[in-house]
């Protein structure tokens, strides 16, 4: 059994003034180095989920477990100590004025000895490829790098729990390839657990596990090949599905005999290739 | 309306040290009724391209011609008005230009500042706010009262209330869902079906530029790098990776399969359901 | 935009007095401010000169900076300049115009306090010069720092300086944003009458407050999420280091008090 490190059960959420529940009665698990992609269209509720997720908002009803502490007014700070952030706007989370004083910025909160931030500094910079930035003001970074920026502050605070809370959503498609790449690096070297609130499919399909979610209710869980599997219901919900899918489904109408749905270019070239030479 | 840009060249902060070369060599003509897309990575110039086209920037050398305007590097030009009721900006992430009180007056705000009565205005605001898909009953709401997705429709109702013939999109659909993304795009090409009005698209979506573009002009280091139809550019998809542009995800896929599979497509597929028929036409042409 | 604004802008270059811990800096120009005054004659402003060149000749920065600093000064010297030449009455007669005096007490009056004038921007611009804006801060932090026995929020205002100082390029930037964008609207905000000019300033002070206001409550989000809970038990990543050159610095400006005194008339 794999270690659980996140646990929600039956969370509830209703904004001020607001008729329907913004997060309506969720209950999942994430395990320890997995990556969980969060997916629903705008205003679907995955927002207000990454919020409860951090403690900036509490549960109406419902319970949600980080490690073993119940996330509670009391138990926030410590929790936050656990889960990092990374936000949409790569430029409303900069808040040092170069890219190592951000970095460093959540050390002196947890009041770390400056020795020590200096070389934690330097490992997250690194990690994320960021080392030869040091000095650089925020706006002459691009939006990636701002939000590489942001994957090594959180890093530096060396917590289990990453949240992307739509972090590549504002970017360019390179910026996007960089953020992404980055998350699977440290993913891979098991460094952190990564829960990821997104709407690209793209980004979804890279997860281990996806969960869609379709006004505040978790609509369905399941890896990316089952939840692809869904095809037009997805995009019934406002969503989309990754190109090889597109493509598989519309060689299998056409008569093309592909057993199932192809998740990546590659398995779909692979089995493209194995009917030819069986041909 | 035509449109032409001739040996452009655009200097920020000219004659200071901080002089930075945006483009150069530009020459590009943009005929009525055509719908064009401009690509770029972020840097290539592309930005500063669009804002030649209304002159919201003066070109430091050559000169833009706007329907029987013509901005020229060095002259001092006023009544830019005509130019800008003419063509339309999109910007990027346009509801951070929303300021009114009210969705109506919003909308109204740029066709009055181009002299159109207000009672006019205000038939205007409701045919362009049926354009991007609203109900009239937002009229009266605060637009900072609405979700995001509402306020980009608000911000573009507002452009195209002030009927442009040529209309310029930046990114107009950077940070939608899917969904959101895709409605917008259709009824730009809708409008642009139906009215006939010339659409410049800056985007970063090659799947974009397949789909609806006349013409694709590709840029690359502040200079035009290509320019022909989506057919003639994708035909060459080398060209394009080789300086690390992207190409259609179609495209890429053809490129894939004819390494691995050793077969020949006769043409780049633009859709997936294209793709489809000529994946299968591919393989049973090299079975027999 | 941002790069219109030249004067007292930080120019990054490697100096003695740009490596200087920037507490001895700004404790420089504040006695620099004082002592200033001591001076009263020929001599003393000698001193005084000698002094700010010498700095200026360490720092490194070209001649051209330093006079861009000036510029907006230098009508406000060159009229008290001809103010104290035309007015003051005391002395010889240097010229006698006719319908105007210049006297010798005026003309040595007019000259001194220009070149105080002068000395003073030059020290100052000085200071910003060579020493980035966050640098001045965290100085400034830690010069107040025991003020906040008093209850002075020391901390916060350096957090709240050294916050805006961060958001400036990225507000300019917006702002030119907005006003293409409404420019594309048909606004108009470089001609036109000055009633619809004022009137036009709405259109790009409304969208500029929205987004501040966004910014600011993510960014408290975003300092929140990062354990952000006020100065108690925080450490500082930037420190300052006092050297050798910076007790050079202060000695120096205990010599130069002390020939100011002596050298007074």
């Amino acid at each position: 059994m794999e270690e659980k490190l996140v646990s929600l059960k039956d969370v509830t959420f209703k904004y001020d003034g607001q008729d329907r529940n913004a997060v309506d009665g969720v209950s999942f698990d994430v395990s320890k180095g997995e990556w969980l992609a969060i997916v629903g269209h705008n205003g679907s509720g995955k927002s207000t989920l990454a919020k409860l997720l951090n403690g900036l908002q509490f549960p109406g009803f419902g319970s949600i477990l980080i490690g073993d502490m119940e996330l509670s007014e009391e138990t926030v700070w410590d929790v936050r100590k656990k889960v990092g952030m990374v936000f949409q706007n790569p430029d409303n989370q900069f808040v040092g004025t170069t890219v190592q004083d951000d970095v460093a910025f959540g050390l002196e909160n947890l009041g770390v000895q400056q020795q020590m931030m200096v070389k934690r500094v330097q490992d997250a910079l690194n990690k994320v490829k960021m080392n030869e930035f040091l000095d650089q003001e925020p706006h002459h970074l691009s939006g990636g790098q701002k939000q590489r920026v942001a994957i090594a502050g959180v890093l530096a605070l060396q917590p289990d729990i990453i949240i992307l809370d739509e972090a590549t959503s504002m970017l360019d498609p390179r910026g996007r390839e960089e953020v992404l790449d980055t998350v699977r690096e440290l993913k891979e070297e098991k460094i952190l657990t990564v829960i990821s609130i997104t709407h690209d499919l793209e980004e979804a399909a890279k997860a281990d596990r996806i969960i869609v979610l379709n006004q505040g209710r978790l609509y369905r869980e399941g890896t990316p090949d089952e939840i692809f599997h869904l095809e037009d219901e997805l995009v019934g919900l406002g969503l989309d599905i990754p190109f090889s899918v597109k493509l598989s489904k519309s060689l299998r109408e056409k008569g093309v005999d592909l057993a199932g749905s192809h998740l990546t270019e590659e398995e779909l070239v692979k089995d493209l290739c194995a009917l030819n030479s069986r041909i | 309306m035509r449109i032409e840009l001739k040996d452009l060249e655009f200097r920020y902060q000219m004659n200071t040290p901080f002089e930075r070369l945006a483009l150069h060599d530009i020459n590009l003509a943009i005929n009525p009724g055509t719908y064009v897309a401009i690509i770029g990575h972020t840097g290539s110039g592309k930005s500063t391209l669009l804002q030649h086209l209304n002159g919201l920037v003066k070109p430091t050398k050559g000169s833009v011609v706007i329907g029987d305007r013509t901005i020229e590097a060095g002259r001092k030009e006023k009544h830019l008005k005509g130019i800008r009721k003419m063509v339309g900006i999109v910007f990027q992430f346009p509801e951070h230009q929303l300021f009114e009180e009210t969705v109506e007056k919003d909308i109204c705000f740029g066709p009055i500042n181009f002299g159109v009565p207000e009672e006019e205005a205000k038939k205007k605001a409701r045919i362009a706010l049926k354009l991007v898909g609203l109900s009239e009953d937002i009229l009266e709401k605060s637009p900072f009262d609405l979700s995001g997705g509402q306020m980009r429709r608000v911000a573009i109702a507002g452009v195209l209330a002030m009927e442009p013939e040529v209309i310029v999109l930046d990114e107009p659909t950077a940070g939608l869902d899917p969904r959101g993304r895709k409605e917008i795009m259709d009824m730009f090409y809708q409008l642009h079906k139906d009215q006939g009005i010339t659409t410049i698209l800056v985007t970063h979506s090659m799947e974009d530029a397949a789909r609806y573009a006349d013409e694709i002009v590709i840029m690359h280091q502040g200079s035009i790098f290509q320019k022909g139809t989506p057919f003639e550019i994708f035909s060459q998809p080398e060209q394009l990776i080789e300086k690390g542009l992207d190409v259609p995800e179609t495209v890429r896929f053809q490129l894939k399969l004819q390494k691995e599979l050793g077969v020949r497509f006769d043409h780049p597929c633009l859709s997936v359901e294209d793709l489809a028929g000529e994946v299968k036409r591919v393989m049973e042409r090299g079975s027999r | 935009m941002l790069d219109k604004m030249i004067f007292g802008r930080f120019v990054p270059l490697d100096s003695p007095i740009h490596r200087m811990d920037p507490r001895s800096k700004l404790l420089l120009v504040f006695f620099f401010v004082c002592v200033v005054f001591l001076a009263n004659n020929l001599v003393t402003y000698a001193i005084l000169g000698v002094f700010t060149f010498i700095l200026i000749a360490l720092s490194r920065i070209p001649a051209r900076f330093l006079f861009n600093g000036l510029k907006p000064i230098l009508l406000l010297i060159v009229f008290t300049l001809l103010l104290h030449i035309f007015f003051t009455k005391e002395g010889a007669v240097l010229f006698d115009l006719g319908f105007v005096k210049i006297y010798e007490g005026g003309l040595l009056e007019g000259i001194y306090i220009s070149m105080r004038f002068t000395f003073l921007i030059l020290v100052t611009s000085l200071l910003t010069l060579t020493t980035s804006p966050i640098s001045i801060t965290d100085g400034m932090e830690q010069l107040l720092g025991p003020l906040k026995k008093w209850k002075m929020p020391v901390h916060e205002l350096a957090l709240m300086m050294s916050i805006s100082l961060r958001f400036i390029p990225t507000l300019m930037e917006e702002t030119e944003k907005i006003m293409k964008a409404q420019t594309a609207r048909g606004v108009d905000f470089s001609s036109g009458p000055v009633k619809e000019r004022v009137k036009s300033i709405v259109p790009l002070l409304v969208p500029l407050f929205v987004s501040s206001f966004k910014r600011a409550e993510d960014l408290a989000i975003a300092m929140e999420a990062r354990g952000y809970r006020g100065s108690e038990g925080r450490t500082k990543y930037r420190q300052l280091s006092w050297q050798t050159l910076d007790t050079l610095l202060m000695c120096s400006l205990v010599v130069l008090t002390a020939l100011l005194f002596l050298f007074r008339s």
